[in-house]
């Protein structure tokens, strides 16, 4: 009996995903807990280990093919003694399968299909079968790049795909040709397609922007004390070096518990609160960003920060991050400060309802008590949710964080 | 004058320009070839063909000299030079012959004279400083090849200093000679000669033989010429040739010494120049450089309408790089799919001295140079059951794989029947295979080319005979 590989759901909310890499190909035996194929989602990318034992019949859906629905059949697996007749009613089932529905739970992996038609099909349709003309080694030029070969154009004699072609697409990773403006007196363009990560921010900041009463809290916070204490604490070991961005994400987790009004997220049933302060922080990885979350970070060291954000980022980058570790985050920092930029308004991160927004310290008069001072300056934007935090709340909470942020010894109460 | 209309006019007719006619004429195109000596041009008058004439008699000349090893005997084992070189003229002749049929064949006309861009799609033709045609065409294809390069101070006056085409005519056997130039000009002739009886002395200026090959090469050719007997100079440069009663003294310095030669003979060849003069490039926009005209990755040149192909344009100076480039070029021409621009790294070279030297691609060093982390497999002739078999087991292959993808980025042999051998990997470059499709190979035994398979073998760890 044929066993169908499906597209598995990484994340209860995932509907589709981006079928990255085959590890395995056809002809390949497969043995259970073998990896067959990596799944790229919004935000990571997901290894698909087998549960069944097999071999790869067919493959369906080729390497670097976008928006694969939930439950759709990646590949036919073959069981021991079977023949590529049992093949071909099973990829006939496949393409005459009905549309999978993505709302029904799915499989973590690989799940044995149904039993199969024991008559051939007609006519087995060529479904994806096709074979495709590369040379050796454009094959194995695309393997190690992740290429599909399917998503290539071949400019070798007869349309074969060649080294040159897939040295060209690795160059421009999922570029196109300058397109021919569509719109008179538009400029020539590059149309690159979307990653599943770039539509991800699409649809989620798009979501959120229309979705989202935001509203927008202001405050300068003098930082020269935490600066001062930062020096000290970074002065005493070399096996750790605390950066103001994991001071300030284990000040704003403190101010969440000091005003748990804030720590919260909408939704239809009703006002979330949470009792933990799981810190979301944005990380510019190449193509887009993505969110790592310190979990509890009221509760974490500012060394225990600072070495979990080196690894999340280190992760984030390489885009090795497992789902659970950049969802489900209660407050975000967003931290330009590096770039010198002075304060902004960042987008909120849903279904949470505040989002700080960090600009850089940089030294700047200030007026105390009538007289006039130089004082370094760090101005943080709070954008809210209005529907679950209001005015008041939010500043309250502003309130909080800057008291921690200027007297940093507070911390130690 | 209609019937002087063409598609294409192509000035010279060696192995560069008779091939894009021959290939123009079956896609089409109204054709002329336009050529000043013969048909056949260099390679086959005064290269590549007459030169593997004489090394045929030189390698006789070698199995009769050892034909003890093989249990013969035999005396007084004489040549007259005469003869060789008689075989060696008619060889050419017949093949030259050869062409004017195939270009007759094909309807291809051909202008016997001097050709001559005379503006916009013209070419003039001039026999004995008379015009004879005027021609017209949309394509004008310079495929006028190259000659020898001089050396100022060191021409050659064609009875003692000689360039290739007296080397390839010589009346006596030189008794002493000396080569300047260790390309494969040079040692083709220090070969022909040294096996033929001559004292060979070759001076080259880098610091090896066969400078263009691997250096495992260089140095595997290097021990092997002098166990013949030849006198090698490396990292030396010859800088004044004096002809005297007793020949020519030649004064070499090599290492901040200076010694003097004095041989009967000296071949010059120190490389060629491309044919650039008085074909009318002057006032058109094709660019020459050093020597030689420059081209777009399809032949064209600044001029439009105006192409070059073959020796004219640089290196490698290759007939049968000459012959693709006019392939590609009348391709491109007619608008054929598929055209693609040569690829210079899929270019076998093949040098027929004793033992022979051919090699494809990238060398070892050339290789590292370009980045690559390389994987090296050898294996040597004498592992080999046939060529121990034909008691040639002086020689070795040699393969360069890029480490991370499989590459076959060059390969290089020296020994017996290489350079029929070459082409194996020319395929598999050509084809992009990858070290898993040359493994998997079934190679015939009991042949020489095994060899090949060994090599990749062994650059994967895995060498069965050696």
């Amino acid at each position: 009996m044929t066993i169908e590989i499906l597209m598995p759901a990484l994340s209860p909310t995932m509907t589709e995903g981006t079928l990255a890499k085959w590890h395995k190909a056809e002809g390949d035996e497969v043995a259970p807990g073998d990896v067959i194929a990596e799944i790229e989602t919004d935000k990571a990318t997901m290894e698909v280990e087998a549960v069944d034992g097999g071999r790869v019949g067919r493959i369906l859906v080729a390497e670097g093919t976008d928006e694969v629905k939930v439950n759709q059949i990646l590949a036919v697996l073959l069981e021991d003694g079977e023949d590529a007749s049992a093949l071909e009613s099973a990829v006939a089932d496949a393409a005459n399968a009905p549309a999978p529905n993505a709302e029904t739970p799915a499989p973590t992996a690989a799940k044995t299909a149904p039993a199969a038609a024991t008559e051939p099909a007609k006519v087995a349709p060529q479904r994806d079968g096709t074979r495709i003309f590369a040379s050796p080694l454009a094959r194995r030029l695309a393997a190690n790049a992740g290429l599909d070969l399917g998503s290539l154009r071949g400019s070798g004699p007869r349309g074969r795909i060649v080294k040159a072609d897939v040295e060209a697409a690795a160059a421009l990773p999922a570029t196109t040709p300058t397109a021919q403006p569509s719109t008179p007196g538009e400029a020539e363009f590059e149309l690159i397609p979307h990653t599943a990560m770039r539509r991800a921010i699409a649809r989620r900041l798009t979501q959120s922007k229309q979705t989202i009463p935001h509203f927008y809290l202001t405050i300068d916070c003098q930082i020269d004390q935490l600066l001062e204490i930062r020096r000290e604490l970074n002065g005493r070991s070399d096996e750790y070096k605390i950066s103001v961005n994991d001071m300030v994400i284990k000040m704003c987790a403190q101010a969440l518990i000091e005003v748990p009004a804030a720590n919260a997220a909408w939704s239809e049933e009703g006002a979330k609160f949470f009792n933990s302060a799981d810190i979301a922080v944005a990380v510019a990885v190449p193509g887009g960003l993505i969110t790592p979350i310190i979990r509890g970070a009221e509760a974490k060291g500012l060394r225990a920060i600072s070495n979990e954000m080196k690894d999340l980022v280190g992760r984030a980058r390489e885009g090795k991050l497992a789902p659970e570790e950049y969802t489900g985050g209660t407050f975000s920092v967003s931290n330009l400060g590096m770039y010198g930029i002075r304060e902004f308004a960042a987008v909120i991160n849903p279904p949470q309802a505040c989002i700080l927004a960090v600009g850089a310290g940089s030294q700047r008069p200030v007026v105390t008590d009538g007289a006039l001072g130089v004082a370094t300056v760090m101005t943080c934007t709070l954008s809210v949710d209005h529907r679950v935090v209001d005015g008041a709340v939010g500043a309250e909470y502003l309130a909080a964080l800057k008291s921690l942020i200027e007297s940093p010894l507070s911390l130690m109460l | 004058m209609s019937e002087n209309k063409f598609d294409v006019v192509i000035v010279g007719g060696g192995p560069g320009g008779y091939v894009a006619a021959i290939r123009a004429a079956q896609l089409g195109l109204k054709t002329t070839v336009v050529e000043a000596k013969h048909l056949g041009g260099i390679c086959l008058n005064w290269g590549c063909i007459p030169t593997k004439a004489l090394l045929r008699c030189s390698e006789i000349n070698n199995l009769l000299h050892n034909l003890d090893s093989f249990g013969f005997s035999a005396e007084n084992i004489t040549f007259d030079i005469t003869k060789v070189v008689q075989r060696s003229r008619s060889v050419a002749n017949q093949l030259s012959g050869g062409v004017q049929h195939l270009l007759k064949k094909n309807k291809v006309e051909v202008f016997d004279g001097w050709g001559r861009l005379g503006g916009a799609g013209k070419v003039a033709v001039e026999k004995d400083g008379k015009l004879v045609a005027d021609l017209e065409a949309k394509h004008v294809i310079l495929a006028t090849g190259a000659r020898a390069r001089e050396l100022p101070g060191l021409e050659a006056d064609g009875k003692r200093v000689w360039t290739y085409m007296e080397a390839m005519v010589p009346e006596s056997l030189p008794a002493s000679l000396l080569v300047v130039g260790s390309g494969a000009i040079g040692v083709e002739f220090a070969s022909f000669y040294r096996n033929l009886g001559s004292e060979v002395t070759v001076v080259e200026v880098l610091d090896r033989v066969l400078p263009v090959e691997d250096e495992e090469i260089s140095l595997f050719a290097a021990k092997a010429f002098e166990k013949q007997g030849m006198t090698l100079m490396t990292s030396a440069q010859v800088k004044t040739l004096k002809s005297g009663p007793k020949g020519v003294t030649a004064t070499i310095e090599a290492a901040g010494k200076t010694t003097d030669l004095t041989v009967e003979r000296v071949i010059m060849a120190v490389g060629i120049v491309g044919n650039v003069e008085d074909i009318g490039l002057e006032g058109t926009k094709v660019a020459v450089d050093r020597g030689h005209i420059v081209i777009n990755e399809w032949c064209e040149t600044g001029e439009t309408g105006v192409y070059a192909i073959g020796d004219v344009v640089g290196p490698p100076w290759l007939a049968h790089k000459a012959s693709h480039e006019g392939v590609i070029c009348i391709e491109k021409i007619a608008g054929v799919n598929d055209v693609r621009p040569l690829d210079i790294s899929n270019i076998p070279g093949c040098t027929y001295c004793h033992p022979q030297v051919a090699s494809v691609g990238l060398t070892e060093q050339a290789a590292k140079d370009a980045g690559h982390k390389v994987k090296v497999g050898r294996f040597p002739f004498a592992g080999n059951g046939k060529a121990v078999a034909m008691g040639d087991t002086e020689g070795m292959v040699k393969t360069v794989f890029d480490a991370d993808t499989g590459e076959l980025l060059g390969a290089h042999m020296i020994g017996a029947e290489v350079t029929e051998m070459i082409q194996g990997y020319g395929i598999a470059k050509t084809l992009e295979t990858t070290e898993s499709e040359l493994l998997q190979t079934v190679f015939a035994h009991p042949t020489i080319s095994e060899t090949m398979h060994e090599s990749v073998l062994n650059a994967y760890g895995r060498t069965i005979h050696y």
